[in-house]
């Protein structure tokens, strides 16, 4: 379906009818048509539409470049789909009340990012309310507890974060981080971070597109470590069986929801018999539900090698918790680094919305110099998630376009813009 | 056990007239015990512990010096006869000593490696390898381990320069990542608690930790680099990266000459596959080593072209860490150039760096030209012809 739309609008981009931050069309015509033939009918459907409207008066907000939404009607009561394609001049489901979605800013240049979401976000009219809760494991007296950001995250189900830092100096205590409690208090155990070129960017690989899942919940992140004698130290690495199937089901619906077609399980089966060799089990038992995908698995070290040699034959890739910090940051580093990657959170009931790779950037913090793009995209991500397509689209497509014009950027990407100035240049390039 | 198995060897070793030594080139091995019968290299190998203590590195001699070669399995023994050539051509002061590791079933039923590795290495102390097999199946270890147990082999060293003339999307890397190769995740304790349930123990201790930092610091020195990084991972495991990084740190207040940084693993991650210049020298716990080394091997165009190095308490192995690949082997196709720069590696380590350098030098011209390339490479020489050009370079 999203392909089907994503193509229909650029054959509507290329026959000039459609500027491309129009709303995604959707039309019934299938892929295999020759392109021209699909294009002139467009063409032509459209044009007939627009005399249409125009002899029955329709409503345009602006006159001289009228917004046209070929929309397969949908009947929300009983689900389906009726196929005569109806003309709307607004988004078709405009949304009746405001959405509350919790926001969490981070630390480091998180609050300066969060800033300049929500600048893009009321210059984009986007009908979402925030609940701020400030939470920090550096900034304790400011921070609210633990308590407060899980109860905001479950009312809402929808959360927008930035990144919470670890400090490295550990003085005893609590060996649990307020990441991996707010993770385990709310059970997410998916994270997944796509990593996708951005056009117009050139990193040292181009045309990437994966996706990474990455178990949360356990494994290396149990905290539990002990002195067992002075100067000798254990840590215990978690993995059950409930938790690695978990994750296995959810790569895999997930490959089959997004047209996916192969799925990557990566593993140190050969060093850690047991424990990983238990995950390696569960995602080979659950690829034997999945006969239509392919499945494969790769030890850690070979991926990392081939990840910077040929990243290409990458598709899905699941992996427990480390080794999915250690992938999703290198992946990040290959399409142009923490400041571009989006990346989600889920559990049964929350999804949280963050960067992929998770970088708080403390050394820039008040220099006005981070690239907002992560969390802009996140947010685009996070509209989509709660049914706001037309915004959601509406901003991914401004940041797009900054990008692809060059003209804009921040630091890391080899520019010398602020902030600020990119947000600008997003909040100009909104074609409302 | 390994340790009771070195000391068997030595005693064996002592018990053993020197004269009676193995005859490979009969007027070198005696110019050779020669050498060992000065004072000042004499080993009195009964009073063994002491020795033990320290790293070993032998002093600066241009006597000639005698080294085990493990030529191994599938395209070893062709990679190795190449190295072997090539240090003949440029007159490297090294004899080899052939030893086969193939493990040998003891009276307890199980696989050990064979003696002979033991008296070698303990003559010697200095090893090259090329790639080993595991025998599939139960009983069998893996040799690498073993090896490593043996002689306890704890920093794995290895450099990543990039290649000119074999084009990656990387250019002007140069690094060396030093991996603690003892210890850590691959401690090998496992349990199954209750069923669906395991727990796996990684392992830190305070004297494995400082022992590996203290190599690195060395290395740094030793090699006129500037900056050692560790990398960690202290932030999400508080006690046991904790104790690795807090060695790293007193080892570096000791050593001010060389610049200290210390990263999380997966900003070293990030970071490196997006500008891999601003490394130097990478110290690490055993798994975030094993997947850096892989990473920036990658970097450079893989383990075909990347040498490496493990030094231990009890000697150094130098090694070619790709597979046997034994698709190829015995059809002379095979690409030396892995074991060859291992064993320039080994040649600086024994402080004969001048020859290093000259073997180096030909190598890497060798590929800059292009004319003379193994398949991997992109050319379509013999492993043998690659061998002759740059043993040609080496005479010019």
């Amino acid at each position: 379906m999203a392909s089907t739309l994503r193509s229909s609008r650029l054959l509507l981009q290329k026959v000039g009818l459609l500027s491309s931050t129009t709303k995604p069309l959707s039309t019934k015509r299938g892929a295999g048509e020759p392109l021209g033939k699909v294009a002139k009918e467009v063409a032509e459907d459209v044009t007939k539409q627009l005399k249409n409207r125009f002899a029955k008066k329709a409503y345009f907000p602006y006159p001289g470049d009228p917004k046209l939404f070929v929309v397969a009607q949908h009947n929300v009561h009983t689900g389906a789909a009726s196929h005569s394609p109806v003309q709307i001049a607004e988004p078709v489901s405009h949304p009746e009340g405001r959405n509350k979605v919790t926001l969490v800013p981070g630390d480091g240049v998180g609050p300066e990012i969060m800033l300049s979401v929500r600048d893009v976000f009321s210059a984009a009219g986007v009908p979402v309310d925030f609940e701020e809760v400030f939470i920090s494991e550096v900034q304790p007296a400011q921070s609210v507890s633990v308590d407060t950001v899980v109860d905001s995250f479950k009312r809402n189900g929808v959360g927008l974060k930035g990144i919470i830092t670890t400090p490295s100096s550990f003085k005893g205590g609590v060996l649990q981080t307020l990441n991996m409690k707010i993770r385990r208090e709310l059970d997410l155990f998916a994270n997944v971070v796509w990593i996708q070129s951005l056009p117009g960017f050139h990193a040292r690989h181009n045309n990437l597109d994966f996706v990474i899942i990455r178990e949360q919940t356990e494994g290396e992140y149990s905290a539990l470590e002990h002195e067992s004698v002075t100067g000798v130290i254990e840590c215990l690495k978690i993995v059950t069986r409930a938790n690695s199937m978990r994750i296995a089901k959810f790569a895999f619906d997930y490959a089959m929801r997004h047209d996916r077609k192969k799925v990557t399980a990566v593993h140190k089966a050969n060093i850690m018999k047991l424990g990983d060799g238990l995950f390696l089990q569960c995602c080979e038992e659950v690829s034997k539900m999945f006969p239509d995908i392919q499945y494969e698995s790769m030890i850690i070290d070979n991926c990392c090698m081939q990840l910077v040699s040929n990243p290409h034959q990458f598709d899905v890739m699941v992996m427990p918790n480390l080794y999915g910090n250690i992938i999703d940051n290198l992946a990040a580093g290959l399409v142009g680094g923490a400041g571009v990657v989006p990346g989600e959170s889920y559990s049964q009931d929350v999804a949280i919305f963050e960067q992929g790779a998770r970088h708080s950037f403390a050394e820039a913090v008040g220099k006005n110099i981070a690239n907002p793009t992560a969390t802009l995209l996140s947010a685009c991500n996070m509209l989509k998630h709660i049914h706001l397509e037309f915004h959601s689209m509406l901003i991914w497509d401004a940041v797009h376009r900054v990008i692809k014009a060059g003209k804009v950027r921040t630091k890391d990407m080899g520019g010398h813009d602020t902030t600020s100035d990119f947000t600008h240049a997003v909040i100009n390039n909104l074609k409302h | 056990m390994a340790a009771r198995a070195i000391r068997t060897a030595f005693s064996q070793i002592n018990s053993v007239p020197k004269s009676h030594g193995q005859g490979v080139l009969p007027f070198l091995q005696e110019r050779f015990l020669e050498s060992q019968s000065c004072p000042s290299n004499t080993r009195q190998y009964s009073s063994a512990p002491a020795v033990f203590k320290t790293p070993f590195m032998p002093k600066g001699s241009a006597s000639i010096q005698k080294v085990t070669m493990i030529p191994g399995d599938g395209i070893g023994p062709e990679i190795s006869q190449a190295v072997k050539d090539i240090f003949e051509a440029a007159g490297a002061p090294i004899i080899w000593e052939d030893v086969d590791v193939t493990p040998i079933k003891g009276p307890d039923g199980n696989f050990h490696l064979p003696q002979a590795i033991f008296d070698s290495m303990a003559e010697t102390k200095m090893g090259l390898k090329g790639p080993l097999a595991t025998p599939i199946g139960k009983g069998h270890k893996s040799l690498n381990l073993a090896l490593r147990k043996a002689f306890s082999l704890y920093a794995n060293v290895r450099p990543c320069k990039s290649i000119e003339g074999y084009k990656t999307p990387y250019d002007e890397v140069d690094l060396v990542t030093i991996r603690e190769n003892t210890e850590g995740e691959y401690s090998g304790i496992e349990h199954t608690i209750v069923d669906g349930v395991v727990q796996s123990i990684k392992l830190i201790t305070e004297t494995a930790s400082r022992r590996v930092a203290e190599y690195a610091f060395k290395f740094a020195r030793d090699n006129n680099r500037s900056t050692v990084t560790a990398v960690h991972k202290a932030n999400i495991m508080r006690m046991s990266d904790g104790l690795f990084l807090k060695c790293c740190r007193e080892v570096a207040s000791k050593n001010k000459d060389i610049k200290f940084t210390e990263h999380y693993l997966d900003t070293v991650c990030l970071n490196m596959v997006q500008d891999p210049t601003q490394f130097d020298v990478l110290v690490m716990p055993n798994l975030y080593g094993d997947i850096l080394s892989d990473l920036c091997a990658g970097l450079i165009g893989g383990l075909g072209v990347t040498p490496s190095g493990n030094i231990g308490e009890d000697g150094a192995i130098f090694e070619s860490v790709h597979g046997t690949a034994p698709d190829i082997a015995g059809q002379d196709k095979a690409n030396p150039t892995a074991l060859l720069l291992s064993a320039v590696m080994m040649l600086r380590h024994m402080q004969l760096g001048e020859y290093g350098d000259r073997i180096e030098k030909a190598a890497l011209d060798t590929i800059r030209e292009g004319e003379v390339l193994t398949g991997d490479l992109g050319g379509e020489a013999t492993c043998s012809a690659f061998t002759k050009e740059i043993c040609r370079r080496i005479q010019s």
